[in-house]
């Protein structure tokens, strides 16, 4: 407990836009065929220092198999809120759930080049307590940490609905489901929400036996991924909204709100259109009688390919498909990044006004079929995938595996870790600089976690004035 | 201790109450920048005025009625002054911030506001105060306008001009927060008030079960 607010505890966006530049990132290492421990990297990203793109610390952990996806916070700029009072917690804590074992690492960095385990919570207690598996999103809010999970309960995670548990923010222990109410929600993803509002939205995968062992073509084909966002009464636990996006668009994964609470729009990604192969993104609002709508704002078309330039699964379709798989927003609202897998492209859209989104800028690395080169020449395998923005939204992140099996899939064969980064002109536009990380052989990269919180952890409590 | 010092005591209680943001002045600054209108602040000073006003209510009446019965005046100091020591000791002990606080929902600021006043004990530090106005017998003599109205007259008042000076104190806050200074104002007033409000429940019942005491020796 600190006596002051965290210093990286921020009352607006704005303000955690000129807060001091992040100097380290935390990297997911992933070990694809379990043959390595799984770990988190720490990367010196200050441009000044000697070590800049290198790994100056890297903690494995005890078990093998974990597959680290997502990770996040023990507390952000949402323990500031008015209602809740945790302003005294501190940001210390990375909480990093194995996708695959269920396992939980609850990692101390308060000493970022000392890194170490503080707690492992074991599979069977969150089994125990939640009924729940395959723990994904963290996202700290009033009543702790919340987690969202993709699988239910059993050995393949279908006996029961995946949902949202809580842990204490202080002793990390599972204090158990988050539903009071799920309606029709039966798959889950990601979540977020708007604190002041007390809403919240979350989004859906598939359910583990549709992506554990790599995508299931059949059942992509007939339309049984998710593809309905889901609005929540936060405080109340309860589901007040379900809005389908249409069965053809498959996989609504990642939900960016607006970081200005005042403003009640965000965005969600949805992976593939099925009747097209497009990418899309779709703008969901609240309308001043509570209600939510959601509205297709963006589609990234395929580009048509060779049968011999594509993998096995794509060989039938002659084309590559953009696969939208991580989105991202700026601080201050302004720039949505777009990460598109399949293509081999990151794309900047300027999304000021959220109905009109217009491409800004767009980098062209990596790919199925074009495997465009990083500018110092080397290699990028696979695509850009999970994608981080500075605070100061002028640097951009991002790594390039997705998920394991699918990565395999998708990129046979082993292409590497990479992480980059690219550079924001002052009115849109984005540029590779020549920040590269050598990573550990075997090992693949996922998530990016930017010291003091970035674009993807922090809920604000307080408007931009 | 006078009644004047005493009256003294339930304004700068207030005070305190007010200017700690656990009390919710910052509520009143979010309403105010999330609807783009001072009168919104006005309204969240308001309801949260209204929730310490039960709060403090809904500890001191209970203790009215036990007041009148004159004999067991010397007891009933002594009691509630242990209690709100343990009370203390209790917050000192046990850190943790109540979790039913996080299920209320933004609008519910009545209610918000009494239980934050009910679970950090905010009602008890008033209590020995309150008995002491009740009890002091020169306050009886000399201040008997204000006082002969009863102790449940008193309880009421003590109520009120306390939750007045928690407003004032906790919304020029607000107020001067919402026109000036800003929202950096919020990181850098907002101290950890945790061990210094259980610190102060311990000294109000203990200064209230040794006037009891020593009274009772007098």
């Amino acid at each position: 407990m600190n006596l002051r607010p965290d210093p990286t505890f921020h009352p607006t966006a704005k303000m955690a836009m000129q807060a001091p530049v992040e100097t380290l990132a935390f990297t997911l290492l992933l070990s694809p065929d379990g043959s390595q421990p799984d770990g988190l990297a720490v990367i010196d990203v200050d441009p000044a220092s000697k070590r800049y793109g290198k790994i100056v610390h890297s903690l494995f952990m005890p078990n093998r198999g974990d597959e680290f996806h997502h990770f996040g916070w023990n507390a952000c700029s949402s323990a500031l809120s008015p209602l809740t009072g945790h302003a005294f917690l501190e940001r210390r804590y990375l909480i990093i759930p194995g996708i695959r074992s269920s396992r939980i690492y609850v990692i101390d960095v308060k000493e970022p080049l000392k890194a170490k385990i503080h707690r492992i919570i074991e599979p069977e207690e969150l089994f125990a307590k939640t009924g729940y598996s395959r723990p994904h999103t963290i996202h700290c809010g009033p009543e702790g940490i919340y987690v969202s999970t993709l699988g239910g309960g059993g050995a393949d995670g279908t006996d029961g609905p995946p949902g949202i548990f809580i842990m204490d923010c202080e002793t990390f222990d599972i204090l158990g489901r988050y539903e009071m109410d799920r309606g029709i929600q039966d798959k889950h993803y990601d979540f977020w929400w708007n604190l002041p509002r007390d809403y919240m939205v979350s989004s859906e995968w598939g359910l583990p036996p549709q992506f554990e062992n790599g995508v299931v073509p059949e059942d992509l084909l007939s339309n049984k991924y998710g593809h309905t966002i889901h609005f929540w009464d936060l405080r109340a636990r309860k589901c007040v909204q379900s809005i389908d996006l249409g069965a053809n668009h498959q996989m609504a994964l990642e939900i960016r709100p607006a970081h200005d609470p005042a403003k009640q729009y965000g965005f969600c990604g949805v992976v593939v259109d099925t009747t097209n192969l497009q990418g899309a993104i779709f703008t969901w609002w609240r309308k001043e009688d509570g209600s939510f709508e959601a509205k297709k704002v963006i589609t990234i078309d395929p580009v048509p390919a060779e049968a011999d330039d594509l993998p096995d699964l794509l060989k039938g379709f002659g084309a590559v498909p953009p696969l939208v798989t991580d989105i991202d927003l700026s601080l201050d609202d302004r720039f949505l990044y777009v990460a598109c897998w399949g293509l081999g492209e990151m794309h900047q859209y300027d999304v000021s006004d959220p109905m009109n989104p217009k491409l800004a800028g767009k980098v062209e690395i990596g790919g199925i079929v074009r495997k465009a080169k990083h500018p110092n020449g080397k290699d990028f395998g696979y695509g850009p995938q999970m994608v981080e923005v500075s605070r100061d939204g002028k640097r951009v992140y991002w790594t390039n595996s997705l998920y394991s099996t699918w990565d395999d899939q998708f990129y046979p064969g082993d292409r590497g870790a990479a992480m980059v980064c690219a550079e924001v002109g002052p009115n849109g536009g984005l540029t590779l600089n020549d920040f590269w990380v050598d990573f550990p052989k075997g090992y693949r990269a996922h998530q990016i976690r930017l010291e003091g919180g970035d674009c993807s952890t922090d809920s604000f409590c307080y408007p931009n004035v | 201790m006078s009644t004047a010092a005493l009256w003294g005591a339930v304004v700068v209680s207030g005070v305190y109450h007010g200017v700690n943001p656990g009390m919710g002045w910052p509520l009143a600054v979010s309403a105010a920048l999330m609807e783009q209108r001072g009168a919104a602040l006005a309204r969240a000073l308001a309801l949260l005025a209204a929730g310490h006003f039960l709060a403090m209510g809904a500890i001191l009446l209970p203790f009215s009625l036990m007041s009148t019965l004159v004999e067991w005046e010397r007891a009933l100091r002594l009691g509630a002054g242990l209690l709100v020591i343990a009370m203390g000791v209790y917050l000192l002990l046990n850190r943790r911030h109540p979790r039913i606080l996080a299920r209320i929902p933004p609008g519910r600021l009545v209610l918000w506001s009494f239980l934050a006043a009910m679970a950090h004990g905010a009602g008890l530090m008033l209590v020995p105060i309150y008995l002491g106005i009740c009890g002091d017998p020169d306050a009886a003599h000399r201040a008997a306008g204000a006082l002969m109205a009863g102790t449940l007259g008193a309880a009421v008042t003590v109520a009120a001009v306390h939750t007045a000076a928690m407003t004032l104190s906790g919304g020029a806050l607000a107020v001067g927060m919402y026109l000036w200074l800003g929202m950096q104002f919020l990181r850098r007033s907002w101290f950890n008030l945790d061990v210094v409000w259980a610190l102060s429940l311990i000294l109000v019942g203990a200064i209230g079960a040794a006037s009891a005491v020593w009274q009772g020796g007098a």
